[in-house]
């Protein structure tokens, strides 16, 4: 009873969300609203779009993927597959990946700035350009707020990967390492291939969270306003989730910017949602049994 | 660096050119004070024995008696396990298999496995019979499709897949993805092959059929099998080892194992009365 009651809240919660965002977004939500730019007013309902906007969240997302997939694939194969099990340096490894997965987004923001900017960045900045005066890589920039989300979902990466490791049957490894094949052929040909469907999950699960995170971009590369497109690795951008932001709080007549923000949200919200929805049908596809598990 | 020359096939076999075997019971796989530990859990006792090529030897014996262990020390199979402790020897052809430069990868291209539950790749059926040539780089078209169909043709399964090569080895029945696993052993020329009770998840008309396939091979393979089915042992192999308990109580040709056991033990299991 208690249960159907929670269960009816959430989903009640949510349809009132969808059904809210959605009134009252869908009119503003026009190809004009989804292509163009801000160039005439920001915060103007009807003459700003949020084209900008969703080009920077797709490179950061895209960015961030081609970054968290391969370093979260090989540190689940590390851990599922070389290291001890119970070794010391596995526990520490897992519990470190899993510790990670808490950790504030706030503090992931402040990290990237530190670590990325102030160190990494820096570190380039005099190794490639030394003498300059305007920093070049030290500075916020797409390529630093694209990595402090890789780093905040590292973890999920990690877990889903290491989840599809674990699914593949020992029966499979064995022939393969009986036909004499050596544990990284057996690696690529056999494990990686089976473990494929997990690891897209996995990354499309963190695709999603990152799509929508607005606070590690904060210090890290995510822009109010710029003119035009980002162009290279260093340049700051404008981003949907953070615009989002932008639209709540900056904006000099909020009766005026209502709309936009409606629009805004919705576009974000269909974006997250239809993503978490991709992952959860490869998700159902697997435990049904994905591209040829008996 | 004493290098062991595993692909050496004048140490390794001796085989006359009419391909008959000059000494049908030399012994090709020679174990010898072979003991096995699962961290504090003794798996093999002191077991002394000596496989004779190109003849089918059994082992039998109850559950959990080692025999699939003993089975797995022959291509280094336990090396997977992380606290499996061995001592003793193992020797095939007269190298020791656990020596010092031992390449265990080379082992295994020796000595293939057939495993109790078939275990084809997820992957069409020519791929999972070529997967070892592929391993060892062979690419040429020509050569691969031949072996391929050599291999399909001695594992008796060729007229009922030639048609459908390219189709996933998953849709096969439960005996042809056996007989399919017992292709892909073959493909490489191993000279040993080992069958983890191959027949024990089929239905009496595919266990025929693998039967008469273990006969037929031993022709070119000298042929390992665990089997927990006395009937099978009696009908197929040549000789045959009882284990009990992780200990080797006897080792005789089949006939006289089955008909004229020496130990009590023996007798008490091959006629039915423990196990």
């Amino acid at each position: 009873m208690l249960t159907a009651l929670a269960t009816g809240l959430i989903v009640a919660m949510l349809a009132l969300i969808l059904g809210h965002v959605t009134v009252h977004g869908w009119s503003v939500v026009t190809w004009g609203f989804l292509s163009s730019g801000a160039e005439e007013g920001l915060f103007t309902a009807g003459r700003s779009g949020i084209f900008p906007m969703l080009f920077g969240t797709a490179a950061r997302v895209i960015l961030m993927t081609l970054l968290v997939i391969p370093a979260g694939v090989i540190t689940a194969v590390y851990l599922n597959e070389y290291a001890p099990a119970s070794g010391r340096l596995t526990r520490w490894v897992r519990g470190a990946v899993n510790h990670l997965a808490g950790v504030p987004s706030i503090v992931f923001g402040l990290f990237g700035l530190g670590f990325f900017i102030g160190f990494v960045g820096a570190g380039l900045d005099d190794w490639l350009r030394p003498g300059a005066i305007q920093p070049y890589w030290a500075a916020e920039g797409l390529l630093w707020a694209s990595a402090t989300l890789a780093v905040m979902t590292l973890p999920v990466v990690v877990a889903a990967t290491e989840e599809a490791l674990r699914a593949v049957p020992a029966g499979l490894r064995e022939a393969s390492l009986a036909l004499g094949a050596t544990r990284l052929q057996t690696l690529v040909r056999i494990v990686l291939p089976h473990s494929r469907s997990g690891i897209l999950t996995g990354s499309i699960l963190a695709v999603g969270r990152a799509a929508g995170e607005v606070v590690p971009l904060l210090f890290t590369g995510a822009a109010l306003y710029v003119s035009g497109l980002p162009g290279s690795l260093n340049d700051k951008f404008m981003d949907l989730a953070y615009h989002v932001w932008v639209l709540c709080t900056q904006s000099p007549d909020i009766d005026q910017t209502k709309p936009l923000l409606y629009g805004a949200v919705l576009v974000l919200l269909g974006l997250t949602l239809s993503l978490n929805l991709v992952a959860i049908m490869i998700r159902a596809r697997i435990s049904r049994g994905p591209q040829g598990t008996p | 660096m004493p290098t062991t020359d595993l692909s050496n096939p004048s140490a390794a076999t001796r085989r006359s050119p009419s391909g008959e075997a000059d000494a049908p019971n030399h012994p090709l796989i020679e174990i010898e004070r072979l003991s096995l530990c699962y961290g504090q859990m003794r798996a093999l006792q002191n077991i002394t024995l000596n496989i004779p090529e190109r003849l089918v030897t059994a082992f039998i014996g109850p559950s959990g008696c080692g025999k699939s262990t003993l089975l797995r020390c022959l291509n280094r199979l336990n090396d997977l396990v992380e606290n499996a402790r061995i001592e003793g020897t193992v020797r095939i052809g007269g190298c020791d298999i656990y020596g010092p430069g031992v390449d265990v990868i080379e082992l295994r291209k020796r000595v293939g496995m057939v495993f109790q539950k078939a275990n084809p790749f997820p992957k069409s059926i020519y791929e999972n019979v070529a997967y070892g040539l592929r391993l060892r780089g062979m690419r040429a078209r020509g050569i691969v499709d031949e072996i391929v169909e050599r291999s399909l043709r001695s594992a008796a399964l060729w007229d009922e897949v030639k048609d459908r090569l390219h189709a996933s080895a998953l849709g096969l029945s439960g005996g042809q993805q056996q007989r399919l696993c017992i292709a892909r052993a073959i493909a490489t020329r191993p000279e040993i092959l080992l069958m983890d009770e191959p027949a024990s998840a089929l239905d009496p008309v595919a266990t025929s059929k693998i039967e008469d396939l273990i006969l037929a091979l031993k022709q070119e393979f000298t042929l390992v099998m665990v089997t927990h089915n006395m009937q099978q042992a009696a009908r197929i192999s040549d000789y045959t080892a009882f284990l009990n308990q992780g200990e080797l109580i006897e080792f005789n040709t089949t006939s006289q194992l089955f008909t004229n056991p020496s130990r009590r033990q023996t007798e008490d299991y091959v006629t039915g009365r423990f196990g």
